[in-house]
């Protein structure tokens, strides 16, 4: 109950303006950081999902639920380990086209980290990655040594093992 | 003009008709019921105004002095009533006056609903003059908030105001209009608001709960129940004052729980918390079995939560989920509307009586009176007490009066001392504490319910915090009673600086102006009293009175209220002086 861990939050809300800052108020009144937020629609049509990566014990992301659907606009929330999820993140590097074609070796690195080119011009490529958090940082390691010249990482996407029998609710 | 007087019902009943959206905003109000609103006019809200105007003989607007008093009011409106208050305020400043006591309504769990202007829609984000981002401001402090940019939401939108701040939990609701959409007109029509789908106001009862929970209160040798404002806000007195007779279970409540049984009643055994009494704070360690009912385990109830009731099964009665195992972990938590798990619970329990432990809180109680109340309320010394003025009180009013305090010293005497044996009696800012509370939170109060007798109590230190709402009372002719118990310090940090910073009294003292000359600036009927046999006559004389009173009495500028929990302390270790 006490040490802390890894927790993917999912809360299935109406889709209305201000709610993404209600949500984040009830992290922010606790002094607790936001690892990394992701919202989009969901399974449901007209009903949103937050993603929501936070680092907490089990007792304080409990009572966090609790606060989050209390808000009148979210119809669920859940909390899951990562054991109980499969996640994804996905990142973008954008990279000196010159590289490509004198380092052989990120050649290799492209095709061994399984990422995709997305667009290549004479000036630069940009190589798209999706996975776990380790993949992704690998990569980043593996292409800073060449320079990146611009790099980003969406937040975590997740879908639980178990159902979520949202629908059930509304 | 000629005002139009409408019923709830013909708007309820009537076909679309075509009007502004500030019309729409007064007939909704009509529809769900609101006769009194209080608020502040400005430019982002005249139009609603201005529909207020003609609907005058309908609603009453009372204008208060400052939009923080049109909050408290609207409080004290909903506390008494337990309807829900209305406050309005035009937008940047006047909005941002609300939010202290929209934040005091959110921590109380009273239902507002608050409306306030805002400029235009196609100046959102342009920092136009008197914009602040209020739904913005408000979020954390609101149970609900939204802005209406569209004429047409109106009624919708306000429809689900009023759903949401009285169902469930109850909360404050803000509502947001641009003033484009009060100006817009548009066919008008009014349903209430019956469901909200992501909202579920009441979780269902689990019998399999309840049945446990009545099997440990059957079975425990020393029971003790802790009930709070759930069971005021479910309506469960009756319910409630069953549960306690038939199980015999010695009750003490929290302050905001105070008035839902008697203080009579022989199982009525004291307030728990910081300042509460003796007994319960010191047994809360020693029962078997604690049943919380209707209240949220607030710091200043539990103390040190490490050794709070460690020993006993818990057993949480609520409406909210979230208030399950926050502070408290529970053995059994029963959720659900306090009228409905009491009463649900009555069958299940055995006739009991626990006299023994009931004998254990009287010893207890005897400790406390000779080391505490005796001198509270039949002082021996020269200079007056609080206490021996909440007992003439007491002797006039029989119990009946809503007794409204403010924030400190005199608050905690307040809800000590006073008699109650009506419903609805104990009117004051609990979670939040805050001064300036009383003196609106009373106009509203009276509002609320004229027939009752309504006694402000205040310190000098908050009565000036929003004194301004003297002008209200005299313009409303607004027969509440004001006592201000001035011992010309704020009293209670005062009381946290004699005991734990070494006497060092930073900026406490205050040099007071003449109160009763301001009153009778109002042209308040007013008296001050400085020496014991003067008060018994003065008190008497103010409650006899049909009209507005003002009653300072000069206390003894550095008396302490015990006993006291110091903060961080476990219940165990109340202290007696």
């Amino acid at each position: 109950m006490s040490t802390k861990k890894s927790f993917t939050i999912s809360v299935y809300t109406e889709n209305n303006i201000g709610l993404l800052n209600r949500i984040s108020s009830i992290f922010q009144r606790r002094h607790i950081n936001i690892e990394s937020l992701n919202t989009s629609k969901s399974e449901i049509e007209g009903v949103s999902r937050f993603t929501i990566l936070v680092t907490m014990t089990e007792d304080q992301v409990r009572k966090i639920i609790g606060q989050i659907e209390k808000q009148i606009e979210v119809i669920k929330a859940y909390y899951n380990t990562e054991d109980e999820t499969i996640y994804q993140e996905s990142c973008l590097f954008k990279i000196k086209s010159d590289l490509l074609f004198e380092e052989r070796q990120i050649q290799n690195i492209i095709k061994d980290s399984n990422a995709r080119i997305v667009t290549v011009n004479k000036e630069f490529f940009v190589l798209e990655k999706s996975g776990r958090r380790s993949e992704v940082d690998l990569l980043y390691r593996e292409l800073s040594v060449f320079g990146i010249l611009q790099f980003v990482r969406s937040g975590r996407i997740a879908v639980t093992k178990n159902a979520m029998e949202v629908t059930k609710i509304i | 003009m000629k005002s139009e007087t409408l019923k709830s019902k013909e708007i309820l009943e009537s076909k679309p008709i075509k009007i502004s959206g500030s019309e729409a905003v007064v007939r909704s109000l009509i529809a769900e019921g609101v006769d009194v609103l209080y608020g502040y006019p400005g430019g982002a809200i005249m139009p609603v105004y201005d529909a207020l105007y003609k609907y005058q003989d309908q609603i009453n607007h009372v204008l208060t002095r400052h939009e923080q008093g049109a909050t408290h009011a609207a409080q004290g409106y909903a506390r008494v009533s337990g309807k829900v208050g209305v406050a309005m305020a035009t937008s940047g400043p006047g909005a941002t006056n609300l939010i202290t006591g929209i934040a005091d309504a959110q921590i109380d769990s009273t239902p507002l609903v608050c409306i306030t202007g805002q400029v235009f829609s196609h100046l959102l984000g342009s920092d136009a003059f008197q914009e602040t981002d209020i739904v913005g401001i408000s979020t954390p402090v609101t149970k609900w908030n939204h802005q209406v940019t569209k004429a047409a939401d109106i009624p919708e939108v306000l429809a689900k105001a009023f759903y949401i701040a009285k169902s469930g939990r109850p909360g404050p609701v803000l509502i947001d209009i641009t003033k484009d959409a009060q100006l817009e007109e548009f066919d008008f029509k009014y349903k209430k608001c019956e469901a909200v789908r992501s909202y579920k106001p009441v979780p269902e009862i689990n019998k399999e709960s309840l049945q446990q929970a009545a099997d440990l209160i059957n079975n425990a040798k020393k029971p003790l129940i802790v009930w709070g404002q759930g069971v005021i806000l479910g309506e469960a007195e009756k319910e409630f004052n069953a549960v306690v007779e038939k199980s015999g279970v010695p009750a003490a409540w929290t302050i905001l729980g105070a008035s839902a049984l008697d203080t009579s009643h022989p199982l009525n055994v004291g307030m728990v918390g910081m300042h509460g009494n003796y007994a319960p704070n010191k047994l809360t360690n020693e029962c078997d079995v604690l049943i919380a009912i209707g209240m949220r385990f607030d710091d200043r109830v539990t103390g040190k939560l490490d050794s709070y009731a460690k020993q006993a099964k818990v057993i949480h009665f609520d409406i909210d989920p979230a208030e399950i195992n926050k502070n408290v972990i529970a053995d059994v938590a029963v959720l659900g509307n306090s009228k409905d798990t009491l009463s649900n619970l009555l069958p299940l329990l055995n006739n009991n009586s626990h006299s023994e432990w009931l004998n254990e809180f009287k010893a207890l109680y005897d400790i406390e009176f000779d080391a505490v109340i005796k001198g509270d309320i039949y002082p021996e010394k020269e200079g007056l007490t609080m206490g021996e003025v909440l007992k003439e009180i007491n002797i006039q009013s029989a119990g009946k009066a809503a007794i409204v305090s403010d924030v400190g010293q005199h608050q905690m005497i307040a809800c000590r001392y006073a008699d109650f044996s009506q419903t609805r009696g104990n009117i004051t800012s609990g979670g939040l504490g805050t001064m300036g509370f009383a003196l609106p939170a009373a106009i509203g109060a009276k509002m609320g319910d004229p027939t009752r007798e309504v006694v402000a109590i205040i310190g000098d230190g908050g009565f000036q915090m929003n004194i301004q709402e003297l002008g209200t009372i005299f313009q409303t002719k607004t027969a509440v009673k004001i006592v201000v118990l001035n011992n010309e310090f704020l009293g209670m940090v005062r009381q946290w600086q004699q005991l734990f910073f070494d006497k060092r009294y930073a900026s406490t003292e205050m040099t007071n102006p003449d109160f009763v000359t301001i009153a009778k600036g109002y042209h308040i009927e007013s008296k001050r009293v400085t020496k014991r046999e003067d008060l018994s006559a003065a008190v008497e004389e103010m409650m006899k009175s049909d009209s507005t009173y003002f009653l300072e009495v000069c206390v003894e500028k550095e008396d302490n209220v015990f006993p006291m929990i110091p903060a961080g302390a476990s219940v165990s270790d109340i202290r007696l002086k």
